[in-house]
């Protein structure tokens, strides 16, 4: 009977250790997403597989992009280095089930913001880091430069899973062209697909259109239509439920953009201090206790800015100078005659 | 302490464990989707899909419902995994036989095509049929005719068409050809069972399928014609196919690769299963004067086959699912559809992986009832 008693103890024991686990989790503190990253030491952060100017890792498995941009920015105002951020990267199908599975606690992939989304799946999106929208690239020597010379039974390639696949139909139906949709897991397939012929347009957001075409054998072989038939904010998403950590990672976006309308930036930033504006001042943690709020230091802005940048600077260095998109059309500052606009920090 | 106790103990406390587990991960999912504020339900399958498919068996478009878009993928991967079945049962056996040949060339080359597809992963296999076989293929409007009616293009494979006239007469014509055969088998059975003459049933049986569908077509008033694929002008360098039946790249490339790598393992099998009839089982049955072919037909396949039947069930299995490495060429199977674009589109991940995984489930199962039949219909019979 001992040698049951024995297996019995142990079991019981797992059981109990099994419940402990369970009453934690339940009892969530305030922000336990916080309190985690800040028990881990970093930043968990689930970016695309490769989209250069927004998520993209060199040979050396540095990860540079506007989207990295936002997770580093978490990363120093949370705890205080930029760099002490893990990044996943995920396909479009998988983003949401890692997010809300919690494998990550930032999704920064160029996702688009959509009332569905956000409304029954459990996530909550913080803000548009750019503004996008869906367009068609064709190859040159076909002759199209307008999608109203598009013709029944034109074949396109795509991502499954996104918005894209969504918008398609919306357009086609409303040409009331008939196409075949050619719809693949990964962007690199998508594009080596089109490459090769299979598909006579290659739909994405224009903003990936232009990235991806730098990737193809012959990047002037191939030109982006002008026509844009959607709306695609694309932002950082978080979890549902943690209104804490929904906040941090939208004032470090906003942080971001603020700077930039200031005139602060990752050179000029401890001298701002001593600014004679009050704004600039609570931006650089000179005044004001905007931190507190969060849980965090008063220096948490300053540092995204002198680690990071302000968004302009964060736009230059990853898709302006890379040549993705040197024109920022509707992502310039609202003070410039974009649309990008955030609720004041105080 | 009695021995019947000492037994169910251990027994009762692996089933409270697994209980226990399972109940503890269902609860904390129940909490962890409360939370996050995700329902839970089956609701959704009647909601508009609005997404597009590219290949059906089934009318379909965006506004059917997830239902219907699950549908399309499940006739998918079962078209995909029924085709790739038979074709790689007939090179499967093709192969076996061949690595048992005498000849020194054909046992060799066969040998040297098992070793290899077998052992290159599958995905690797699918990566390359399409990527590089599809580089290889030419433009819609460079591809030359086959047969001058077959168009092997990088957008797909073109077929004419059937058009029939009358093609109810037509398959009656084949159902009473079916029929006069199974008669005529019954009847030289009995001949050869009481007389011990053989009759030709197989070149009856021969004539019989061709005779009675061509007297259809003479007097039946059964005509074909066939549809030929037409080159249309889509941009200044883009053209494609119109007319007859399309095949996707991906679904040939999915069954190609699929079929190819089963075969080695069905031909392994098929090898093993020969091999295991015992040597003196031939030379019996060469003694009592059946030629070899009969050999082959009478003594060797039926025990052959109680060795094949099990072992290739696992195959088909296998088959059926690597069918759902479809999802990394783009071919619409229920992976891609259901719980690709669907699973996305709804965010409803438990939902709909567990309906995936049952759907799987039964497959399998559907396969593995089916061939156990099989097995046991050509079991030995103990009297």
């Amino acid at each position: 009977m001992f040698k049951y008693l024995k297996q019995l103890t142990s079991l019981v024991a797992m059981v109990a250790v099994l419940f402990t686990f369970t009453t934690e989790t339940m009892a969530a503190k305030k922000s336990k997403t916080l309190k985690n990253t800040q028990k881990k030491g970093f930043v968990r952060c689930g970016v695309s597989q490769g989209l250069p100017g927004f998520s993209n890792a060199d040979a050396a498995g540095n990860w540079t992009g506007i989207d990295v941009d936002v997770c580093r920015a978490v990363a120093a105002a949370v705890l205080g280095d930029a760099n002490k951020v893990k990044f996943t990267p995920l396909s479009a199908k998988e983003r949401f089930t890692a997010l809300t599975s919690g494998e990550i606690d930032i999704l920064s992939r160029n996702t688009t913001w959509t009332l569905s989304r956000d409304a029954d799946i459990g996530l909550t999106f913080v803000g548009v880091n750019f503004y996008d929208g869906q367009g068609f690239m064709v190859r040159k020597s076909s002759g199209i430069t307008s999608t109203s010379q598009f013709k029944d039974g034109i074949s396109a390639c795509t991502n499954i899973g996104t918005t894209t696949e969504l918008n398609m139909r919306d357009f086609f139906n409303s040409k009331g062209i008939s196409y075949e949709p050619v719809a693949f897991e990964k962007a690199d397939e998508v594009v080596a697909a089109y490459d090769a012929g299979r598909c006579d347009t290659y739909t994405t957001d224009k903003s990936g259109l232009a990235a991806q075409r730098t990737k193809m054998s012959n990047p002037d072989d191939h030109i982006v239509l002008p026509e844009t038939v959607s709306k695609e904010p694309l932002g950082p998403v978080v979890r549902q439920g943690d209104s804490v950590w929904e906040d941090i990672v939208r004032w470090s976006l906003n942080a971001m953009i603020e700077a930039e309308e200031y005139g602060i930036t990752s050179a000029n930033a401890d001298s701002m201090k001593t600014s004679d504006n009050p704004a600039v001042k609570r931006l650089v943690g000179a005044e004001g206790e905007l931190g507190a709020a969060f849980g965090l230091d008063n220096e948490w802005s300053l540092r995204i800015i002198k680690q990071v940048g302000n968004y302009g600077e964060s736009y230059k260095r990853n898709i302006a100078d890379t040549g993705i998109l040197p024109d920022r059309g509707p992502n310039e500052l609202w003070t410039k005659g974009g649309i990008l606009y955030v609720p004041p920090a105080r | 302490m009695d021995l019947k106790l000492q037994k169910i103990i251990p027994q009762l406390i692996t089933v409270l464990v697994v209980v226990l587990v399972f109940g503890f991960f269902t609860y904390n999912a129940q909490i962890n989707m409360e939370n996050r504020g995700i329902d839970f339900g089956y609701g959704f399958l009647s909601q508009e899909s609005s997404f597009d498919v590219q290949f059906s068996l089934i009318e379909y478009d965006g506004s059917h419902s997830y239902f219907r878009a699950y549908l399309v993928g499940l006739l998918n991967t079962i078209l995909v995994s029924v085709i790739g079945i038979i074709i790689a049962t007939i090179l499967g056996v093709i192969v076996g036989v061949a690595r048992l040949s005498p000849n020194y060339l054909i046992n060799q080359f066969a040998a040297f095509y098992v070793e290899f597809f077998r052992n290159i992963p599958l995905l690797l296999q699918i990566f390359f049929w399409y990527f590089a076989a599809l580089r290889a293929l030419p433009l819609p409007q460079d591809a030359d005719a086959m047969l001058g009616v077959f168009f092997l293009t990088i957008k797909g494979l073109y077929v004419p068409a059937f058009i029939w006239e009358n093609l109810n007469v037509f398959l009656y014509s084949i159902i009473a050809a079916i029929i006069s055969i199974v008669v005529i088998r019954i009847h030289a059975r009995k001949v050869q069972e009481t007389q011990g003459k053989q009759l030709p049933v197989f070149w009856i049986s021969v004539g019989l399928i061709f005779i009675l569908p061509l007297l259809s077509f003479l007097i039946g008033g059964v005509s074909l014609s066939f549809e030929i694929p037409k080159l249309k002008q889509l941009a200044t360098t883009s053209f494609k196919y119109e007319g007859g039946i399309s095949l996707p790249p991906e679904l040939i490339a999915l069954t190609l690769s699929l079929a190819l790598y089963t075969a080695t393992f069905i031909a392994e099998c098929v090898r093993a299963g020969i091999q295991g009839v015992g040597k003196g089982q031939k030379e019996a049955a060469a003694s009592i004067g059946l030629n070899p072919n009969q050999v082959l037909k009478l003594v060797v396949m039926p025990q052959a086959l109680r060795i094949i039947i099990p072992p290739t069930t696992n195959q088909y299995l296998n088959l059926t699912k690597n069918s759902s490495l479809a999802a990394a060429i783009a071919y619409p199977d229920l992976v891609l559809v259901f719980a690709g674009t669907a699973l996305m589109q709804t965010g409803k991940a438990i939902e709909i992986v567990s309906i995936t995984m049952l759907t799987y489930l039964s497959l399998s199962i559907s396969i593995s009832i089916l061939m156990n039949w099989y097995n046991k219909k050509i079991a030995i019979k103990e009297k």
